[in-house]
């Protein structure tokens, strides 16, 4: 008698978690997949332009990104379709660019502010005159590391 | 199956990139004291290839022996080569001035200087293209110069060995301040 009180006790069996690292695996797996790394929303449309001889960005956390180019199709009711400057999440002219500098200056460690360096991202069709005018502002507020940002090319010689 | 997860994990780990940006890296020249006259650097006049581009995306080059419309930019190659390293020694190609390297010894540096024009109108591609090539005749100098003396590539090279190349064979590239060319 006392054999078959014992099977039928009160508690609980306990659930099987053998599978839970798989479920959390599965999960990890979809949130790496899905996942995007950009931190900033693109308003413009940037098609970089084809170079061979790039170089690679040396330090990434130095750098400060501006985008030009045509608004995208969302935006153009807006914005229009001429060549416009993007930094960080809005619209900008090129009068801004010095507070925006100013402040990216200012997130870097002073030991770093020396090697600060501005990654230009152009549209290939945009016009030189924006770019020129960026490179004047940039140059006013000595930001004087640049780098085109460029798409590799395959050697056509 | 948590070992398919660790492969899982391990493939996209190794796949996945962090999008490091790849570009041509330049140097502003400083902006001008506004009170200072502006004064143009002395350069010699035989040293100096100007390479202009339109707004019609025309390249143009010149210098004391050519000047001439480029139609295809990879014949601006020869001509910045021809510039800078003026092997027949032309009187009115760029001038060399020795000048004593660290760890290598004397060498007669060139002094050429390549200035980049543009205009407002011009396509940021086709300046890039221009930027491009005039990068890639430079470096095709200091792979000749490495291989040369070092018996290997540019790259290959350690980077004291990068340091002396970049000493003897100089990336100057200037690019001009604006001018209002095609505009009212």
């Amino acid at each position: 008698m006392a054999k078959f009180l014992k099977k039928g006790g009160k508690d609980m069996p306990a659930i099987n978690t053998a599978s839970l690292p798989d479920i959390v695996f599965m999960i990890l797996m979809f949130f790496m997949v899905s996942t995007s790394m950009r931190q900033t929303d693109k308003l413009v449309n940037v098609k970089l332009p084809e170079a061979t001889e790039i170089s690679k960005l040396e330090r990434k956390d130095l750098t400060s990104y501006i985008y030009i180019g045509t608004p995208t199709l969302q935006m153009q009711a807006q914005y229009g379709t001429d060549s416009r400057i993007q930094l960080n999440d809005s619209f900008k002219t090129v009068l801004d660019i010095r507070d925006f500098i100013a402040a990216e200056r200012e997130n870097l460690s002073e030991v770093d502010r020396s090697f600060m360096q501005v990654s230009l991202k152009v549209d290939e069709s945009t016009k030189m005159g924006i770019v020129t005018d960026v490179k004047q502002e940039l140059r006013r507020c000595s930001a004087l590391k640049i780098m085109y940002v460029a798409r590799q090319a395959v050697a056509s010689y | 199956m948590a070992d398919i997860s660790f492969l899982m994990l391990i493939f996209f780990l190794m796949v996945t990139t962090m999008d490091t940006d790849k570009g041509l890296s330049r140097r502003l020249p400083p902006m001008p004291d506004e009170n200072a006259q502006v004064q143009d650097i002395k350069v010699n006049k035989r040293n100096l290839l100007e390479v202009r581009i339109t707004t019609n995306d025309n390249v143009y080059a010149a210098n004391q022996v050519t000047a001439q419309r480029i139609t295809d930019v990879n014949e601006l190659e020869q001509i910045v080569i021809e510039h800078l390293t003026n092997p027949a020694g032309n009187e009115k190609l760029s001038n060399k001035k020795m000048k004593d390297i660290e760890g290598f010894g004397e060498y007669a540096v060139s002094e050429g200087v390549i200035s980049l024009q543009n205009d407002r109108g011009t396509s940021y591609n086709k300046y890039i293209e221009v930027q491009n090539v005039l990068v890639r005749a430079i470096n095709r100098i200091r792979d000749d110069f490495s291989k040369e003396n070092f018996g290997k590539v540019y790259l290959q090279l350690n980077e004291e060995q990068q340091e002396i190349v970049r000493e003897a064979i100089p990336q100057n590239i200037s690019e001009a301040e604006p001018k209002n060319v095609g505009k009212k």
